[in-house]
Parts: structure tokens; C-alpha cells; sequence
């Protein structure tokens, strides 16, 4: 029921129009990477999955916001069914990358930041590699692109009051590792491709 | 506030039906008949903004029928709704944030809340005077000056139509006409009327014979024929209906000339800032009409003008 709640609250606050272009929901496994703009991406991204889509799609988040408090840790633990990685100081114990292989496993989809951390002016900055790796290592998932537009101007970085304006989600065609691809190459083709799902 | 429900707002309340009633009836036979892409495209169209007009009609009335407060929420929620799909349609800046969430959280509610108070006094001013100086002051304070007037003046616009504009609205519910007490509710009726069956009329005569476009690079669906057609016949049905106003036929078809005019012109201001925007609708709440601002445009530019000279010569 919070679940619910939290998904009607989200879908009020970003006043989101919801766009599939070039693909449907559907429950098979994906991963859907995203421009990260706003502390409400995260959340907007799931409550917009319908819900037997949402039930199995994990957000990847950054451990270190999301233990901050009580109520961070009770929406990622038991709202969102997050996988919190460090992104910090990753280790050969503390490996984000297996992280997210462990999530995924067989039934579950991902929800990612490629860029690594919200983006003050809008602005995409280039992707980290974690997505390269999953790629390769999963080429039986479809990768998804989905670009976030206006939410940064609803609730920007470093504010806290959200201005009620009408933010715009746009899920691209999948894409997928070309054999013999380079890595930077696949990265900045899959920014471009979040890119291309701007309104014209 | 006691508002007289009488055998006129029952029979406007019939004729507005009766209108409705035909329009579907109409759209059915068309939707039958049509052949061509392009027509049933258009029929289509035409059948959607039907349905969403009965839909406003009940919504609409079941407002007005709860009196000044009913108004009062109905046409505050439209303000926000409107606000929203403008202010996402121009671009702000980060410096410009707080200022936004007073816009949104402070201005608006207490407008609504003043003319819920009959405060004539404040709520003519509110915006003009109080916000538009104090909100730049909150933006230069975030310390951003990049297009700082550009951007006060997307704000400040934002405010006058969205809010202060259609605020004018319930307030007709606040004015005192010797010899129409607690009659109020007709007359707000009729300025929505007639602001929206200008636009219906201009719309349909432009359809049927609009050959000269007034200014094509603005809204290219306006023509002169549209507009004198649909001009005429507004006064024509605005002067039929002297008998809910305190007007009297003459005084009413200078008043419904009054609204078409400003409606028109309040069409072509939107329409213009679209272009500019490079969209063809503020939003799509309503089906076949685009969003709240795009069916409320004109009604912005008619209704403190006619608040206005309803107070002035009638008051």
C-alpha cells in the first residue's frame, strides 16, 4: 500500500508524461539506463514501470546517500528493493559491478546512472564504464535508454522544496554490445542514444 | 454567499445541454459520413473536444453550483494546472527556483484566498504590485544574472495570465449590482459562454469558410473568415441573452463584442508564445483541446475586462 502511495505521489509531483518510443513494458529483463538530473529520478523511473513491470526492476543507488537516514533506508530497503553500491571506494570485496551481476540474476531488471552522479546544469557527462561491463557480460538483457527531462527543474540539486512543473520520461529501442565493440565506443553510442530521445 | 438558483440559470443550464446534445449528434453523422484521411482526422478531433466538452460542462456547473467556493476551487486548481504547463514550457533558470515554488505556493493560493475574502482592494494589486517586485528581488538574491529580465519578465507573465487573469473569474461572484443580488452566478456563466462559444464559432467558421489568414505565421488556423463569422454570431446569441445580465440588449452585445474581442486577441498573445516555444499545445489534459492553458487563453484576456467595466458601469 505505501508502495501505491509512493508511486501516486511520485506520478503527482513529476506531473510525468510517459513516452515508449520503439519499445513496450514488458517483464523480460532489462536494464534501463538514464541521464541523472534530480533525487527524483530514481523514483520516477520505477513508479512510471507498470506495476508487474516495477515489482522486478531494482534501482541501483549510491550507498552512501541511501543509509543517510532512516527513512532513505526504509524506501530503499523495502520500497524500492534497491541494490546499494559503493561508489566511493570500490573493492575487490565491495565490487559494484558484482553487485549488480548478483541482482540481476535471473528474473530481476536494473535501473542505472551511467554518469555516475547527478549533473548540476542538465548537462550529460560522459558514462562510466559499470555499463560496458554489464553488457558484455549479459548480452541476453536488453539495455534500455531512457532520457529524464525537466525533472532537475522540479526539484534541482542541493534544494529541497520541489516546484510542481511537468517532467517528461522517454524510453528508447534497446540496444546491445556489437561484437568486437570498444568500450568507449559502445559507451558514447549509448549516451547518444539516451540523447536522441529528446523532444524535437 | 447564497447564490438564486431561478428558472433563467435553468434554462441556460437547458440551452448549454441542448447544444452539447447537437454537437454530438452532429460529430456522430460526421463520423458516418466522412471519407478521406485528412476529413476524419479532423472528425476525429472534433469528436474528442465534444466529449471533453461535456465533461468541462459538468465540471463546470457542479462548481458553480457549490457557490463562491466552489468557483473559488475549480478555478484555482485551473490556475495551477495552467501555471504548470506555461512555466514548463519556458525555460528558467536555477536562480530562479525559490522564486518559482513562491509562485507556486504563496502567490497563487493567496489570490484565491483574497478573492474568497471579497478583498477588491488586495486582490486587484497582489500580483501587480507585491509579487512582481518582491519575486525579483528573491531571484537577483540567488545571485544569478544571466538573462535576469528575460527571465523575471517569463515569471512575472506567467503569474499575470495563469493566475491573476483567471482569478477575475470567480471574482464576478464579489460584485455587488444593485437590482441582480446573489444573481452573480449568470454572469459568470455567461462570460464563460460566451468567451468559449466565440472561439467554438470562430473555430467552426474558419473550418467551413476560412479562406484569408489573419496573421499565418502566428496561428495559422485563424482566418478572417473565422473571425468576422464567428465575431457576428458571438454578439448575435451575447445580445440574445441580455435577460441573465443586468445589462440591457444593447449594453449586452457591446459587452459580448468586448469579450470576443479580448478572447481573440488572447488566443493570437498564446498562440504566439507557442510558436515561439516551437510546440502546438501547452500540455494534453484535455483530450482534442491540448492542455488547460490552451482552452482557457481566451477566457484570460475577456475576464478582467469585463470584470472591470462590469464594475465600473455597473457597480
Amino acid at each position: 500500500m505505501i508502495q501505491d502511495l509512493l508511486v501516486m505521489v511520485a506520478k503527482l509531483v513529476s506531473g510525468a508524461n510517459i513516452r515508449w518510443i520503439g519499445t513496450r513494458p514488458d517483464v523480460r529483463q532489462r536494464v534501463y539506463f538514464a541521464n541523472h538530473t534530480s533525487n527524483l529520478d530514481t523514483l520516477v523511473i520505477w513508479a512510471s514501470l507498470p506495476r508487474q513491470v516495477r515489482v522486478l526492476t531494482r534501482p541501483v543507488a549510491a550507498r552512501d546517500y541511501w543509509v543517510k537516514s532512516r527513512l532513505r533506508r526504509f524506501l530503499a530497503g523495502r520500497i524500492l528493493n534497491a541494490v546499494l553500491i559503493e561508489r566511493k571506494r570500490p573493492t575487490a570485496h565491495d565490487n559494484p559491478l558484482a553487485d549488480m551481476l548478483n541482482a540481476l540474476g535471473d528474473r530481476h531488471s536494473l535501473i542505472i546512472f551511467p554518469e555516475g552522479g547527478r549533473q548540476a546544469d542538465g548537462e550529460m557527462a560522459p558514462f562510466k564504464g559499470g555499463l560496458f561491463h554489464l553488457a558484455k557480460d549479459r548480452s541476453d538483457v536488453e539495455f534500455i535508454p531512457v532520457l529524464i527531462e525537466n525533472l532537475n527543474r522540479i526539484l534541482p540539486k542541493g534544494e529541497i522544496l520541489p516546484v510542481p512543473l511537468m517532467g517528461c520520461l522517454s524510453f528508447g529501442a534497446p540496444i546491445r554490445l556489437e561484437s568486437g565493440e570498444e568500450k568507449t565506443a559502445f559507451l558514447e553510442r549509448a549516451r547518444q542514444a539516451v540523447k536522441a530521445l529528446q523532444k524535437s | 454567499m447564497n447564490l438564486i438558483f431561478d428558472r433563467q440559470t435553468g434554462w441556460l443550464a437547458e440551452g448549454v445541454l441542448t447544444l452539447l446534445a447537437l454537437s454530438s449528434f452532429i460529430g456522430w453523422v460526421l463520423a458516418r459520413r466522412i471519407t478521406g484521411d485528412k476529413g476524419r482526422a479532423t472528425v476525429q478531433n472534433l469528436n474528442a473536444r465534444i466529449r471533453a466538452w461535456w465533461l468541462m460542462a459538468v465540471i463546470f456547473s457542479l462548481a458553480l453550483a457549490a457557490g463562491l467556493s466552489g468557483a473559488i476551487i475549480l478555478f484555482a486548481f485551473m490556475s495551477f494546472v495552467a501555471l504548470r504547463e506555461f512555466i514548463t514550457l519556458t525555460p528558467t533558470r536555477l536562480g530562479d527556483h525559490r522564486s518559482l515554488f513562491w509562485v507556486f505556493f504563496i502567490a497563487l493560493p493567496l489570490q484565491y484566498v483574497l478573492v474568497g475574502m471579497k478583498w477588491y482592494g488586495l486582490f486587484s494589486i497582489l500580483i501587480p504590485v507585491y509579487a512582481f517586485l518582491i519575486l525579483p528581488i528573491r531571484s537577483a538574491a540567488a545571485g544569478d544574472c544571466r538573462n535576469f529580465l528575460e527571465r523575471t519578465a517569463k515569471i512575472q507573465w506567467g503569474l499575470m495570465i495563469c493566475v491573476y487573469c483567471v482569478s477575475y473569474i470567480p471574482a464576478l461572484l464579489t460584485l455587488n449590482i444593485p437590482g441582480y443580488v446573489g444573481q452573480n452566478a449568470k454572469l459568470l456563466f455567461y462570460l464563460v459562454l460566451i468567451t468559449q462559444l466565440s472561439d467554438v464559432l470562430q473555430y467552426t467558421w474558419g473550418k467551413t469558410m476560412g479562406r484569408h489568414k489573419i496573421a499565418p505565421e502566428v496561428s495559422p488556423n485563424k482566418t478572417w473568415e473565422g473571425f468576422i463569422g464567428g465575431v457576428a454570431s458571438t454578439i448575435l446569441i451575447g445580445t440574445s441573452l441580455w435577460w441573465v445580465t443586468p445589462f440591457t440588449p444593447l449594453q449586452s452585445a457591446g459587452m459580448s463584442a468586448l469579450i470576443t474581442f479580448m478572447g481573440f486577441g488572447g488566443g493570437l498573445v498564446m498562440s504566439a508564445i507557442k510558436r515561439d516555444r516551437g510546440v502546438k499545445d501547452y500540455g494534453n489534459l484535455i483530450e482534442g483541446h491540448g492542455g488547460v492553458l490552451d482552452r482557457i487563453d481566451s477566457l484570460c484576456f475577456a475576464a478582467p475586462v469585463f470584470f472591470h467595466f462590469t464594475r465600473y458601469f455597473f457597480t
